[in-house]
């Protein structure tokens, strides 16, 4: 199997710049999505998995810079491109979810309008026909009664019917790739599942690569091909969801799985991290930004941090791996 | 013997205009035996944060009541209530630590709040005993003179834990107190919470949407649906053998990672029914259920015990 | 602390703001100062000294009786700031207490609360300011009245709509089963948190009231002459302009633009200092 990358991110550093310092966000991050293929970003707040999104749709906080790095996509750098040729990109190629969808609808426009709106400027449908295109694609979300729900406004909506709706002015244009930033949280998890269900199905369908972000490993699990675990801006371990599962190799990764709540375990047996997350402002960040947590720091890990590839499509940043 | 909570007959009907009323919490019965943890879960819009808020006395019910260790609550006002000798009894740990903390208190004045009220000590004695409670929930004492925006996640859920077990409540209700935390912190604020039960043997009500935390935390699960009790009975057997549809598709909705375990899993369709005025003769799951009979649209299916301390409100459980 | 280091860096970010703590100092020093640096009496008149034009001895010359202007702009600070103060103060106390009520219980405490706000504020202010005055008889204390009660809708409305907010919020909850009865809850949990919103709104509101007072003042309510006040003084320094005496009118009106302008800009400081998403 040749994969085709959709997207390749290649060492990505992200700086903030506040009133108490330089916070050194991302360092030299880098991974890749495949057309069709869907990768889960995982890690607890703070990581950087949410900035890396950012980062790659060009809607950094103006507080923040790139510092160095590419995201190459479909032939162009998007770090590189204008601000009006990436907002072309966005509008067609590139699709982005958030994790409140209420927030992120227009709240005094009908639902069905705003799907219009989408298809008439990035999609190529005309005014008269975009109506009928709004159905089709709330059709395609399975929101049941569509012909009424264009009518509706967004507060008239549940949570999951708002996401159901993003969902589909995401996917309006077929976008090539699609970032879904936490797209179910705060959502009950009956909805959850349905969400879940319908992304996975339209990204398969329509062979989109999908970047799925996320804090729950074991959501990240069911409904992606791969996961990249993240630790205080860097990428520690890279890995298809079933192998990290299986066998994580990063001591951060194993933590992390062990301390979720899943089947067998009982409330002793979960794993506790010990220590927080290094100050990102500090001058003197060690090179493993885990070293000061971790029970299997060695003399090494002061050296500049490993890219190890250590099975197919798994790597892992470590000097000691499990 | 007396259990330490008896719910019984409770409801609460909102008006919402026209004489329509939202059934919040419709006619719910269940007990909470001493030193038990009972789980509490069920979608937003079911009625579990008014059933908690009518607990805790926060909110005046329509009917029913409420006995705590035999004494009758639901009589007694709720904006009257702090006054109440048996306002220390039921204590409560937020969801969210930020919001529930003052944000113009410091973590020491948070935990003093209800010392100060509800057991009259002040002064030194105060002091020490705020100062116990942070050692008691691994909050570092130096902590204590900073202000909410200072602290982290996780420091402001044992602030907000350390205020609920200040007076030494007897039932002790958690709304979903891991909710906001990362899973390192998560795990370490669970642990300090089953270490705290048994060291001070208080009764839990744990309300929670992620499941596979109350099946590690729960002796009894509660499934609420719609402003109804619709299934109920000790964690693990409800777990592996859940008898109502609706607690079947919460099951199935828990993210799974193993393929081979993902089979047969149900996924619910279509809308919940409106909770206003709802038809007493159609089951409230009625719409959205893979089953649903001509039955289920014609007789309301009541709790009934299913199997031994199982119930639930299911024709065909 | 923290607040100081906060503080320190929005006066860098605007210097506007450091400004108007500049010229606040200064309105200060006058009010507490003012008649014991003043150069002359400013009472005192003098036949052979009225209507002399600014010069070294009379910074802003003197007027028709021979007083010297300077000396009696600034002794009026103390009287313009003290009416201006304690209507602002008053006018905080009822309609933040009245307004967080109304924010907090809902029901009929709001409909009255709301009602009474909705009916002041449905007169000219300042025309209802001189009835008041007019009818509780022409003193100071009167003018301090009246220009609370213009006020007070605007705190009331502030009050309650931020205690609306919080009124659900967990922490409220939280002191509720605490065991603070109500009025512990809206004193001690609530009004705490939403003081820092109501700073701004005095500090708004005062310049405001600066200009009411002066206002009454200068149709002849309230302070009367020959108290040195600035709306009194710019109103005996009208009579003058047609004839050339430019300069008894125009320094007393400009501490009063003065001094509302230094409110002003102080409120908008204050409000950056409190609250940075609030920024313009």
């Amino acid at each position: 199997m040749t994969a085709v990358p959709a997207l390749a991110v290649e060492d990505l550093s992200v700086e903030f710049r506040t009133r108490s310092g330089t916070v050194k966000v991302l360092d030299h991050v880098g991974f890749s999505v495949d057309k069709g293929e869907t990768v889960a970003l995982v890690g607890e707040s703070g990581s950087g998995k949410s900035v890396t999104a950012f980062a790659v749709m060009g809607i950094l906080d103006p507080a923040g810079r790139v510092t160095s790095g590419r995201a190459l996509f479909g032939g162009a750098d998007l770090l590189a491109l204008s601000e009006h040729d990436l907002a072309e990109q966005r509008g067609r190629e590139l699709s982005m979810i958030f994790q409140n969808p209420r927030t992120a609808l227009n709240p005094i426009r009908k639902v069905g309008q705003q799907i219009a709106d989408v298809l008439v400027r990035h999609g190529g449908a005309t005014r008269p026909d975009a109506p009928r295109a709004a159905v089709e694609m709330l059709k395609r979300v399975r929101i049941p009664d569509p012909e009424r729900r264009v009518e509706a406004y967004p507060f008239e909506l549940s949570g999951g019917m708002c996401q159901r709706i993003m969902i589909a002015i995401a996917l309006a244009c077929r976008p090539a790739l699609l970032i879904a930033d936490e797209p179910t949280t705060g959502l009950d998890v009956t909805t959850q599942a349905v969400i879940m269900d319908l992304i996975g199905e339209l990204a398969h369908e329509s062979g989109m690569a999908t970047i799925f972000i996320t804090h729950d490993l074991a959501l990240a699990a069911e409904y992606c091909d791969r996961i990249v675990v993240m630790h205080a801006g860097h990428i520690v371990e890279a890995a298809p969801a079933r192998e990290l599962f299986a066998h994580p190799r990063h001591p951060y990764s194993a933590k992390l799985l062990a301390a979720t709540p899943g089947e067998t375990v009982s409330l002793a047996e979960l794993a506790s991290i010990p220590g927080g997350l290094p100050d990102l402002r500090r001058p003197d960040l060690p090179a493993c930004r885990y070293s000061d947590r971790c029970e299997r720091r060695l003399d090494d890990c002061a050296r500049p941090l490993p890219h190890r590839v250590i099975g197919e499509r798994h790597t892992v940043s470590c000097w000691n791996p499990l | 013997m007396t259990p330490l909570l008896d719910i019984a007959e409770l409801a609460k009907r909102f008006e919402v205009g026209n004489k329509r009323l939202l059934y919040a919490v419709d006619e719910v019965t269940f007990a909470i035996g001493r030193g038990e943890t009972v789980g509490l879960v069920g979608e937003s819009g079911c009625g579990k944060s008014t059933l908690v808020r009518l607990i805790n006395r926060l909110l005046d019910p329509t009917s029913g009541s409420i006995r705590l260790a035999g004494t009758e609550l639901a009589d007694m006002r709720a904006r009257a209530f702090a006054g109440n000798a048996n306002r220390a009894r039921i204590q409560m740990v937020f969801q969210d630590a930020g919001d529930s903390l003052n944000p113009r208190y410091t973590a020491a004045d948070a935990i003093a709040d209800p010392i100060r009220r509800l057991k009259k000590m002040s002064g030194a004695s105060l002091k020490s005993r705020v100062e116990a409670l942070a050692d008691m929930t691994g909050l570092p004492r130096e902590l204590l003179s900073r202000f909410p925006h200072q602290l982290s996640g996780g420091q402001k859920a044992r602030v907000g834990i350390a205020r609920a077990i200040a007076v030494e409540p007897e039932l002790l209700i958690l709304d979903e107190p891991t909710a906001a935390l990362d899973v390192s912190v998560q795990v370490v604020i669970l642990k300090l919470l089953q270490q705290l039960k048994r060291e001070l043997g208080m009764s839990y009500l744990f309300v929670s949407h992620d499941l596979n935390v109350v099946r590690l935390l729960c002796d009894r699960v509660l499934v609420m649906y719609l402003g109804k009790i619709v299934e109920s009975g000790p964690a693990a057997e409800l777990f592996a053998d859940p008898r109502h549809p609706y607690t079947r598709a919460l099951i199935s909705a828990i993210p799974q990672a193993d393929p081979d375990k993902r089979v047969g899993r149900l996924r619910l369709s279509g809308e919940p029914r409106s909770p206003i005025d709802p038809d007493p003769t159609v089951c409230r799951f009625y719409g959205r259920c893979p089953r649903g009979e001509p039955r289920c649209s014609a007789e309301m299916p009541v709790l009934r015990t299913v199997a031994s301390a199982r119930q639930a409100a299911c024709h065909f459980a | 602390m923290n607040l100081l280091r906060h503080a320190r860096y929005v006066l860098s970010e605007n210097p506007v703001t450091g400004l108007a703590f500049g010229l606040f100092a200064m309105f200060l020093i006058a009010a507490i100062f003012g008649p014991l640096i003043a150069p002359y009496s400013p009472l005192q008149s003098n036949a052979a000294m009225a209507l002399k034009a600014p010069s070294a001895a009379h910074w802003f010359g003197t007027d028709q009786l021979g007083r010297d202007i300077f000396s009696r702009v600034l002794v009026a600070t103390r009287l313009d700031l003290s009416i201006a103060f304690a209507s602002v103060i008053l006018a905080f106390m009822l309609g933040a207490l009245s307004g967080v009520a109304a924010g907090y219980f809902g029901g009929w405490t709001d409909r009255v609360v709301g009602r009474l706000a909705d009916t002041i504020m449905a007169f000219p202010l300042f025309v209802l300011a001189m009835g008041i005055v007019a009818a509780l008889g022409n003193e100071v204390i009167n003018i301090v009245i009246a220009t609370a009660i213009i006020n007070f809708p605007l705190y009331a409305r502030v009050a309650r709509a931020e205690a609306n907010v919080r009124r659900e919020a967990g922490f409220v909850e939280a002191a509720r089963l605490s065991g603070n009865g109500e009025a512990r809850v809206l004193l001690g949990h609530v009004l705490p948190n939403i003081m820092p919103i109501m700073m701004v709104q005095m500090s708004l509101t005062m310049g405001y009231a600066i200009l009411n007072a002066a206002g009454l003042s200068f149709i002849g309510l309230g302070v009367r002459p020959p108290a040195p006040e600035w709306g009194i003084m710019v109103a005996e320094g009208a009579n003058f302009i047609q004839s050339g005496e430019w300069w008894i009118a125009l320094f007393p009106g400009a501490a009063l633009m003065l001094a509302v302008f230094c409110f002003n800009l102080l409120g908008d400081g204050l409000r950056d200092i409190i609250d940075p998403r609030q920024r313009t």
